[in-house]
């Protein structure tokens, strides 16, 4: 607002506002006392929420580092006598923690790339070429949002199991095939939100570069997909962290056969550890397992937090 | 040229559609065959049964069960997550509100959304693992302990929690606890959306309601809250999907997976139980069509609902 218009509005105001100096009298005091009043109560309410969500986390960081006696006499305390980094060695090790982050990186490293890639393909072809069954295919893809992965689950293993006969690369257990599983189940929310990103990109770009002598392939490559990098972060974040969370596939899929060792991924593990840690008591193992699949996240997210805010939301509000 | 085009095209959508054709397309068209057999799963005996175990679905007493406790996530997931967030929200963009500067956010609104979106980027197991130590039914639970060491609960006689078939509100109090912990990890991402959407109001729709004398409640109910509309109904289709899928919290917190004495079996827990520990494949996929057809009738339903004419500033 101007100032010129100030002189007016001050008188529609002064009764709403505390002048300086002004006293408590005056009528408009309580409404400003009420202002602070309500400010005070947003941050209470606020400050409580936010311990609410950190004293739970800081909870189990602690308790990561206390010793086991300790876990039991001291159950609640923040502070640990000293240090136990032990716990995290024999949850690394003996707990196989270590293995289990090796296998979730490969994993996710193979399934992240090859979503973007081809979701990305797919979601390109069918947002700006016409042919028949593109809307078909389109929607094939979508219907995969809405339907419940428990259904598919019996007939999955078995597929699975079948085809690992043939090429054990894509049997049980192994990461490859668990790799294309999980691409196979990110396709349907990748392509609909990149469909929407492609869209909207400019033709007159991909027309002059069409005219320039490149291909439809090199088009994509080097002029739409760059274009796209907003929308390719966000579904990029989108599924690093669906696809970290994953335990019912896993769950289901990476059983090993004719007892050779499993290639568990982490929140696999980390279940089986909370279960098998409640007859052993190592809870102070448990605590620490929890905390390293924990704290490298939330390192990341801190480092990168309003990317990823703004990726998530924008992937839900699209 | 043409032909060139379709080579491109074809080339593009092989393998996309083939790894989606074999990985969720095929399983789940088993799936509705398989429902229609009494197969269990693992023999090689399969016989068509017609519709058969779809009238036992109906009748099924454990599935009515299931289904009503779907029906209870189904309504206070959604509900309580985005009452709590929008609240959060609002305190957060108006909280601060002075009557000279108009509308004014708290101070550290940054950090609060930092803060309230960690659930968020924890994965669910984590969050589960989590909140079994802090549920544990001794004085070593964070909660217990805590309310014990208060004086607030009886040691001898400690909250129960996820092992509560006792029902509250004439639901079972186990329900309760898991929709506590979905409502945490839930809040602060619905927060932040609301709260973008919020900061995409105009400002001076806000300052005029402040001449007009709006207090900060008028402000949220009559003009926040209409024009976050798109936002919220978008907000409640997902919270919806995300509602019929507690399963996790159900399989690593609840005993038995979906106890204590089936207390909190939801539609996903009967399915898996059926398959795996029942051996009667064909009437689970039965059970996962069903569920499937629930699923996206309630989608279209909710869409169809929650659409009204947008509103443009």
């Amino acid at each position: 607002m101007s100032t010129v218009t100030h002189p007016s509005e001050g008188s529609t105001r002064t009764d709403r506002r505390t002048p300086p100096g002004g006293r408590t009298a005056r009528p408009g005091a309580g409404r400003n006392l009420g202002g602070r009043v309500f400010a005070g109560f947003s941050h209470l309410f606020l400050v409580v929420w936010a311990v609410m969500v950190i004293y739970p986390l800081l909870w189990v960081v602690m308790s990561a580092f206390k010793s086991d006696s300790e876990v039991i006499r001291e159950p609640l305390s923040l502070i640990p006598d000293r240090l136990h980094w032990d716990n995290f060695s024999r949850a690394w090790g003996a707990g196989h923690l270590g293995a289990f982050f090796l296998n979730t990186v490969l994993v996710l490293a193979g399934s992240v790339f090859l979503t973007m890639l081809l979701g990305s393909m797919a979601a390109y072809v069918l947002a700006r070429y016409e042919f028949r069954g593109n809307r078909l295919i389109y929607y094939m893809f979508l219907s995969g949002l809405t339907l419940p992965i428990y259904l598919a689950a019996v007939p999955l293993f078995k597929g699975v199991y079948n085809m690992g006969i043939v090429l054990p690369l894509l049997g049980p257990n192994r990461h490859f095939m668990l790799i294309l599983v999980y691409v196979a189940w990110s396709l349907s929310f990748t392509i609909f939100f990149m469909h929407s990103f492609f869209q909207t990109l400019p033709d007159s770009i991909a027309e002059a570069a069409l005219v320039d002598g490149a291909s439809h392939t090199r088009l994509f490559f080097s002029v739409m997909l760059p274009m796209a990098r907003p929308g390719l972060i966000s579904i990029g974040i989108f599924n690093v962290l669906g696809q970290w969370n994953q335990w019912y596939l896993p769950t289901l899929l990476m059983q090993s056969v004719a007892g050779e060792p499993k290639n568990q991924v982490i929140a696999q593990g980390l279940i089986e550890l909370s279960v098998n840690q409640g007859y052993r008591s190592d809870w102070s193992g448990l605590f620490a397992g929890v905390t390293m699949a924990m704290l490298p996240v939330l390192i990341v997210y801190i480092v990168f937090q309003r990317q990823v805010q703004s990726g998530l939301t924008a992937g839900v509000s699209k | 040229m043409r032909h060139g085009v379709a080579r491109f095209v074809t080339g593009f959508l092989a393998l996309p559609v083939a790894l989606y054709l074999f990985y969720v397309v095929w399983p789940f068209a088993q799936a509705a065959g398989y429902s229609l057999t009494d197969w269990g799963g693992y023999s090689d005996r399969q016989e068509f049964v017609g519709l058969d175990n779809y009238v036992r679905l109906l009748s099924d007493e454990l599935i009515r069960k299931a289904f009503w406790h779907n029906v209870f996530f189904l309504v206070t997931v959604p509900l309580f997550t985005i009452a709590l967030a929008l609240f959060l929200a609002f305190l957060l963009n108006v909280g601060g509100r002075e009557d000279r500067a108009g509308v004014r956010g708290v101070f550290g609104s940054g950090l609060y959304k930092v803060i309230f979106f960690f659930p968020q980027v924890l994965s669910l197991v984590v969050v589960a693992v989590m909140w079994q130590q802090i549920y544990r039914s001794d004085s070593q639970g964070l909660i217990n302990g805590v309310l014990m060491k208060i004086g607030l609960v009886d040691p001898d006689n400690p909250i129960a929690f996820t092992a509560d078939p006792e029902p509250f509100l004439g639901v079972p109090a186990v329900l309760w606890w898991l929709l506590l912990i979905a409502v945490w990890s839930g809040a602060g991402f619905y927060m932040v959306l609301f709260s973008a959407a919020m900061q995409s109001i105009p400002r001076d729709i806000y300052e005029a309601a402040l001449l007009d004398g709006a207090g900060p409640f008028h402000t949220f109910f009559r003009i926040t809250l209409p024009l976050l509309r798109d936002t919220v109904s978008v907000a409640w289709v997902y919270l919806g999907f995300i509602a019929l899928d507690m399963y996790a919290l159900v399989f690593v917190m609840t005993p038995s997976q979906g106890g204590p004495n089936h207390a909190s079996e939801i539609f996903a827990s009967v399915l898996n139980f059926t398959a795996f520990q029942k051996g009667q494949f064909g009437y689970a996929c039965a059970m996962g069509v069903a569920l499937a057809i629930f699923t996206i009738l309630l989608a279209a339903l909710q869409l169809r609902i929650t659409r009204r004419e947008r509103i443009e500033f």
